[in-house]
């Protein structure tokens, strides 16, 4: 095995991961920084001009206030996930957004346009833009405030390192290079942990070629979670997924199909489950209070058109974009207005794919498909991981100080914005937990607020801490292991000895160790069966997930035998061992809440109700000790900073 | 294969040990053949088809085959990436085309600036306004409990 060489980098403030939430972390804290002579780094698993979620483009920003409240905000928020919310942190985000999504327009984003100089709104919280470059504009606004010397990339981080003399405190992280034998090690005061969601822990539905096909980005591996978890950060929420529902096995958008074009949805018989569902006595009104009033939660609308799939077998779902283009062209005074309200339409559409899930439209030109001329199929997905949507999981974070009740402030408030119960650790975007509806405007929002926070913090405890190096040698050997364990093993098998590269993708049968590509298929076979993913039709139940909890041991245990050929395939190693921390924090976290709270999500088949006087006025948290390797589970109080009378809609 | 390169199109960006796609590829799938110059994607099945390889390619080797477990063959959807639009040409199988152009972007390419001209702003470290705050807000003010 090649030798790898020690890069040692010792900064103020690392920022893990410059997506959308890094990026605007990048954006602010170079002011704090430049005013308080703080030292900023920036490190990227690839190249920031893409990097993160964004990366292929967005067709819209989905949260600007406009002239809405904070608090109108919240309302919409705290129904759509079920009750489950952080006032203080959503209504943070909330009052700041309008400034951010106004700053993205300075930095070159274009925003759509009515005649009179207004936003085009999707929805009421929802902006549409020409979003093809969104994370590049982005990227070059933070790297012109950070200076390109002080971003690294494509360096992986891995662990995050702890005082030596305070283990509740952050002190530095260690990762490695993805394109030379080199490992990181950086030393500071702070750092923001702002590396995505979890993609691929459940099985998704394409496993062959389209295995990358996953709504959110294949490189989301879970990092954040891992990072923070395995540091010793409480953890909240980590039971809460996301399924979207979007057009099958492309999984392109169709937010601007049901609020710009307003399209129905019906079953195949027909049934609009939606109104049906609505109506008095309809299967909403089992779900109250929050089944009783629109917006119709997300779950819930995934939960009617799961009862019609496969309760009633009248699948699939249609959505009848016909119908919607049809009747907006209508409007059209006369047919060469007609015309062209139908091609400017059909325009609209096919940007709305273009700009971020290409697939969508290479497999509708494959299928000869025309929205105009008849129905497309929609299909709830697998399970993902992400804070920062109709989602909650993700680290439990002190919110604002001035956004509190008395009795809150006890319980959310410590110190410093968005950091999270270990010293000197902040979090944001996809890494933040029950912060759910920031969308990327939000997330770079919230990277924003952390970032301040974070340069108050290097500037009150300006003291570097010590790293243990005995801890550092211990994980530069772990980190390696995937390379050595195969050079040790591979002769013993035929193909080992292949030298030829095209053969990457062959995988190598060897009793003496697991590729990370079998590894993945392990964990997404687990999950998929046990814990509630679309192979069990979203159930699962004490018996199931304790089974996939003796599963996911094995599996652990077998990920010391992990075997990589090269720096890609180590990266891919890492990426799994932080799936299955994720993976394991979930089910433990799925076990613990004895109530379906979010059916359409998943459904605890031996507890198939709401349960509101035991579980509606609390959020699920979890610490976990990495030394131990244990779990100790939690409650913390939900708390109502306001009173919502009415629920704004979307 | 989502993402596949042109063998007779690629030069391996002409020397050099990182080419455009391993440059910008989110997923660390491109990697270049240095003893034939040739650039390939070496797990495709991890591919998202984000078209960032291909907008990137200065001689247009690399293209997208839409995953072979759901999508026939035959269409192909091709971008043409500028400084201020983007013109995509979509074939259909049948072999209808159709093209779209869109805007990319206001500002020149690499001129995004940080404040977003909204200036800098009179906060601290101790209050909770943020940089360009309350000038980017385009409010007087910045909410709080009780407004």
């Amino acid at each position: 095995m090649q030798e790898f060489k020690l890069v040692e980098i010792t900064t103020d403030l690392l920022i893990i991961g410059p997506g959308m939430a890094g990026s605007g972390a990048c954006v602010e804290c170079a002011h704090w920084a430049e005013k308080n002579n703080v030292k900023i780094t920036v490190v990227d698993k690839a190249a920031m001009e893409r990097s993160g979620a964004v990366g292929m483009g967005l067709s819209a920003i989905n949260q600007y206030q406009g002239e809405n409240t904070p608090a109108d905000y919240l309302s919409y928020v705290r129904q759509d996930l079920m009750g489950l919310c952080r006032d203080d942190l959503v209504m943070d985000i909330s009052r700041h957004v309008n400034g951010t999504v106004h700053m993205l327009e300075g930095f070159g984003l274009p925003i759509w346009k009515d005649a009179d100089g207004n936003y085009v709104h999707e929805g009421r919280w929802q902006l549409m833009i020409n979003g093809e470059s969104y994370k590049a504009i982005v990227a070059e606004a933070a790297k012109n405030a950070i200076g390109m010397d002080n971003v690294i990339e494509r360096v992986f981080i891995v662990r995050l390192l702890l005082d030596k003399n305070d283990k509740n405190r952050v002190a530095g992280a260690i990762g490695f290079s993805v394109r030379e034998p080199e490992i990181y090690v950086f030393r500071f005061k702070a750092c923001i942990v702002s590396a995505g969601g979890a993609v691929h822990v459940f099985r998704p539905r394409s496993t062959g070629e389209g295995l990358g096909r996953a709504w959110y980005p294949p490189w989301n591996a879970g990092s954040s979670s891992y990072l923070t978890t395995t540091a010793g950060a409480e953890m909240t929420s980590q039971e809460v997924v996301f399924i979207p529902a979007r057009f099958k096995d492309g999984y392109g958008p169709v937010g601007a199909w049901f609020l710009l074009f307003k399209a129905a949805a019906t079953s195949a018989s027909g049934f609009n489950y939606m109104a049906e569902g609505l109506a008095e006595g309809g299967e909403l009104h089992n779900w109250p209070p929050y089944g009783k009033v629109k917006p119709i939660p997300t779950c819930l609308r995934n939960h009617l058109m799961m009862i019609e799939m496969y309760r009633k077998g009248d699948g699939p779902i249609f959505i009848h974009t016909d119908k919607a283009i049809a009747k907006i062209a209508e409007q059209a005074p006369d047919d060469k207005a007609y015309k062209k309200e139908l091609k400017k339409l059909e325009a609209e559409a096919w940007e709305d794919f273009l700009d971020m899930t290409i697939s969508q439209a290479i497999l509708w030109a494959s299928k000869d498909v025309f929205p105009e001329e008849g129905p497309s199929e929609i299909m709830p997905s697998e399970p993902y991981f992400i804070g920062s949507h109709s989602g909650a999981s993700g680290a439990w974070c002190s919110g604002p100080e001035d956004i509190q009740t008395t009795e809150s402030k006890n319980e959310y408030f410590w110190g410093y914005n968005r950091m999270t119960t270990v010293k000197g650790l902040f979090a944001a975007g996809d890494g933040v937990g029950v912060s759910s509806h920031k969308f990327s405007s939000g997330s770079f929002t919230e990277g924003r607020i952390a970032a301040k926070a974070a340069v108050k913090f290097c500037v009150e405890n300006p003291e570097l801490p010590e790293i243990d190096l005995a801890e550092v040698a211990k994980l530069r050997e772990q980190i390696l292991c995937p390379l050595k364990h195969y050079e040790e093993h591979k002769k013993y098998t035929t193909l080992g000895t292949t030298t030829k590269k095209y053969d990457l993708p062959v995988e190598e049968v060897n009793p003496n160790y697991i590729t990370p590509k079998m590894a993945i298929f392990r964990l997404n076979k687990i999950m998929d069966e046990y814990v509630a993913g679309w192979g069990s039709m979203y159930n699962c139940s004490a018996t199931t997930l304790n089974i996939a909890l003796s599963l996911i041991k094995l599996l652990k245990e077998d990920l010391s035998k992990l075997a990589a050929r090269n720096l890609h395939e180590l990266m891919r190693c890492w990426e799994n061992i932080h799936r299955v921390q994720i993976a394991e924090s979930h089910t433990r976290h799925k076990l613990f809440r004895e109530e379906t709270r979010w059916p359409g999500y998943y459904y605890r088949s031996d507890f198939p109700a709401l349960d509101e006087d035991k579980w509606g006025k609390v959020f699920v948290n979890s610490v976990y000790d990495a030394e131990k390797d244990e779990f100790t589970m939690r409650t913390r109080p939900i708390l109502h900073l306001v009173d919502i009378r009415k629920v704004v809609g979307m | 294969m989502p993402s596949f390169v042109i063998d007779e199109k690629c030069d391996g960006c002409k020397g050099g040990d990182k080419t455009a796609c391993m440059y910008i590829c989110p997923n660390d799938l491109m990697v270049l053949d240095v003893e034939r110059m040739k650039a390939y994607n070496c797990e495709p099945d991890m591919c998202w088809e984000c078209y960032n390889c291909v907008k990137i390619c200065p001689t247009q080797a690399i293209e997208v085959r839409g995953y072979a477990d759901f999508t026939p063959l035959g269409a192909s959807v091709v971008p043409m990436r500028g400084t201020e639009d983007i013109l995509w040409t979509v074939k259909f199988r049948g072999g209808t085309i159709k093209r779209f152009k869109f805007p990319i972007r206001t500002t020149a390419e690499g001129q995004a600036p940080p404040d977003g001209g909204f200036g800098i702003g009179p906060g601290t470290l101790d209050d909770q306004l943020l940089f360009t705050e309350p000038a980017s807000l385009k409010a007087d003010k910045l909410w709080t409990l009780g407004d």
